[in-house]
């Protein structure tokens, strides 16, 4: 998957959707499909986030949004 | 030789560390998600909170206390230590962690209903002494977890479970300003109140409960962040309403900013230093260490005492050293003392109870053995006095015979006797004597025991046992 991207895991998200409107490229979209909880959940459209972590912010579960982020590091070698 | 390069790596932002990964402690078969209702307020706040304790590096160090509202299951979430006070009391529970353990975070994490009703005497005086805390407080406007009633945050016209028509300042009062009430105090480090609502603000949120938990780690004292958040059920809103009501209703009331910062300029409290040595404890609290030996048989059944006089004549402390002697020969005791109000002319009494079984009530209604200090004592309890029971007199202030004749009655001049030794006041201690010569229940030897860890005058002691040998031996 090309970086930065948001992973959400359906079956802990609670479909409030706020991380959707916390979204400034408007990538994330609720589902027609029900999860586990009885919920419509969030989902990434697989592409187009910018990786500002609004959404993880904005999201009151603990677990449901992580955001994968390139790094520069400097290694020694 | 080595040389530098610049290579990517992923980095991945998600769970905060001190949130568990599974919920073992949560009850049903969802272990992964919190209780918490979609949108609420609650998961942000705590989701910062957890950030914060583990980007410091605090979860080995943090204490977080769960209040009772819907926050009460934090301690199924929070990988830190875990406090659950009762309703309400949680910076009196702070309080005792953050002086029993000094060098933990401790973090009370309250609501609305918690912090500002039931609890408003434990924030307020943890405030006003400045204990090294973190408070959390979570003003949703609404109590949560008991189904959506007024709470002192209410918004006017506000239509609750208990307001069904809103919310009236006439009848209800106006919603109570916190984090402004909390500036006001002296001690207080760090008064902020912020919205958690868009991204802008979340931020404002982060870095303000970063700043309270920094100052905690520098011991520099109190500091109190009021969070405005969403209460998307109870509200009967969506929750992207229930931000917009937080922005366009709580906001203009509740202004968020910073109310009270003196952290540049004020020094890091002094570490308390617990005492935790058994010895030098039991030394302070005048304890016996050990396990006693009984010196009765133990087999005495329950013995129902009141001890009656005026106040000043050491009747509640006669009472006292019964049941501690009781208590030291393994005996189960209760003491109750009862104060009336003496200037007109009532008695001051107290209730023993010593048992060889465990008791049921603390209270005498009708006592086997009743010590009469003075002639209202008497005739206030004479009546009571279980059929086959006694009644010891002092006969020193007692004009007067005992009326029943299906009671046993032992007169003796408590003050005289306690006069003669040259300590008026050891009355009450000549009335133990007595009290010992006609009831078995208790050795002597304990009462001398209890005196001598009552006393820090030798001398005092030496005369209170006199004072119960006097009223032992003294025969009519």
């Amino acid at each position: 998957m090309k970086l930065p991207a948001v992973e959400i895991k359906s079956n802990q998200c609670k479909g409030c959707g706020l991380c959707i409107d916390s979204c400034k490229p408007g990538v994330l979209s609720l589902s027609k499909a029900f999860n586990l909880l009885g919920y419509q959940y969030a989902e990434y459209k697989q592409s187009g986030c910018t990786g500002c972590e609004a959404c993880y912010y904005a999201c009151p579960e603990p677990g449901a949004i992580s955001i994968h982020k390139e790094k520069k590091v400097q290694v020694q070698r | 030789m080595s040389e530098t390069i610049t290579t990517t790596t992923t980095v991945t932002k998600g769970r905060p560390e001190a949130i568990y990964e599974t919920f073992e402690r949560k009850s049903g078969k969802d272990k992964l998600t919190t209780h918490y209702c979609p949108g609420c307020g609650h998961g942000r706040a705590q989701k910062l909170v957890a950030e914060a304790i583990s980007e410091m590096g605090l979860g080995d160090r943090t204490i977080f206390i769960s209040p009772v509202g819907c926050s009460v299951f934090s301690y199924y979430y929070m990988n830190t230590g875990n406090v659950q006070a009762p309703h309400g009391r949680a910076p009196a529970v702070g309080t005792g962690l953050v002086r029993a353990r000094p060098d933990s975070i401790v973090i009370s994490y309250q609501g609305d209903g918690d912090l500002a009703a039931i609890g408003t005497a434990e924030i307020i005086h943890a405030a006003n002494r400045g204990e090294n805390m973190t408070v959390i407080f979570i003003n949703n406007a609404i109590y949560g977890m008991t189904g959506g009633q007024m709470a002192p945050t209410t918004m006017v016209g506000q239509r609750t479970l208990t307001t069904p028509s809103g919310r009236n300042a006439a009848t209800e009062g106006h919603p109570m300003r916190m984090a402004e009430l909390i500036a006001t105090l002296e001690a207080p480090v760090y008064v902020e109140r912020v919205s958690c609502t868009d991204v802008k603000n979340i931020h404002k949120c982060r870095k303000a409960i970063r700043k309270g938990l920094q100052l905690q780690v520098e011991r520099k004292g109190f500091s109190f962040i009021e969070i405005l958040a969403t209460c998307p059920t109870n509200w009967k809103k969506t929750p992207q309403d229930s931000i917009k009501w937080v922005q366009d209703v709580m906001e203009p009331y509740f202004k968020p900013g910073v109310y009270k910062d003196i952290s540049a300029t004020v020094q890091p409290l002094p570490r308390p230093e617990p005492k935790t040595d058994r010895k030098e404890l039991e030394k302070i609290l005048g304890l016996q260490s050990g396990k006693t030996v009984a010196k009765t048989t133990g087999k005495i059944g329950e013995r129902r005492i009141k001890i009656a006089g005026f106040g000043g004549q050491g009747a509640l402390t006669a009472g006292a050293m019964l049941a501690t002697a009781g208590m030291n020969d393994g005996l189960q005791v209760t003491w109750l003392p009862s104060y009336g109000p003496e200037m007109r002319g009532g008695t001051a009494n107290c209730s023993v109870v010593i048992s060889d079984k465990r008791i049921g009530s603390p209270l005498v209604t009708q006592p086997n053995v009743l010590i009469a200090m003075n002639r209202p004592s008497l005739d206030a309890f004479e009546q009571e006095v279980a059929p086959g029971g006694i009644i010891m007199v002092n006969s020193s202030l007692i004009d007067r015979k005992v009326a029943r004749t299906d009671v046993k009655a032992v007169y003796a001049p408590f003050t005289e006797l306690a006069a003669g030794l040259g300590l008026k006041a050891a009355a009450n201690a000549v009335a133990i004597g007595v009290f010992l010569a006609h009831e078995k229940s208790i050795d002597r030897e304990r009462i001398y025991e209890v005196l001598r860890t009552s006393f820090k005058k030798k001398e005092a002691v030496e005369t209170n046992i006199r004072a119960v040998d006097a009223g032992y031996e003294y025969k009519a």
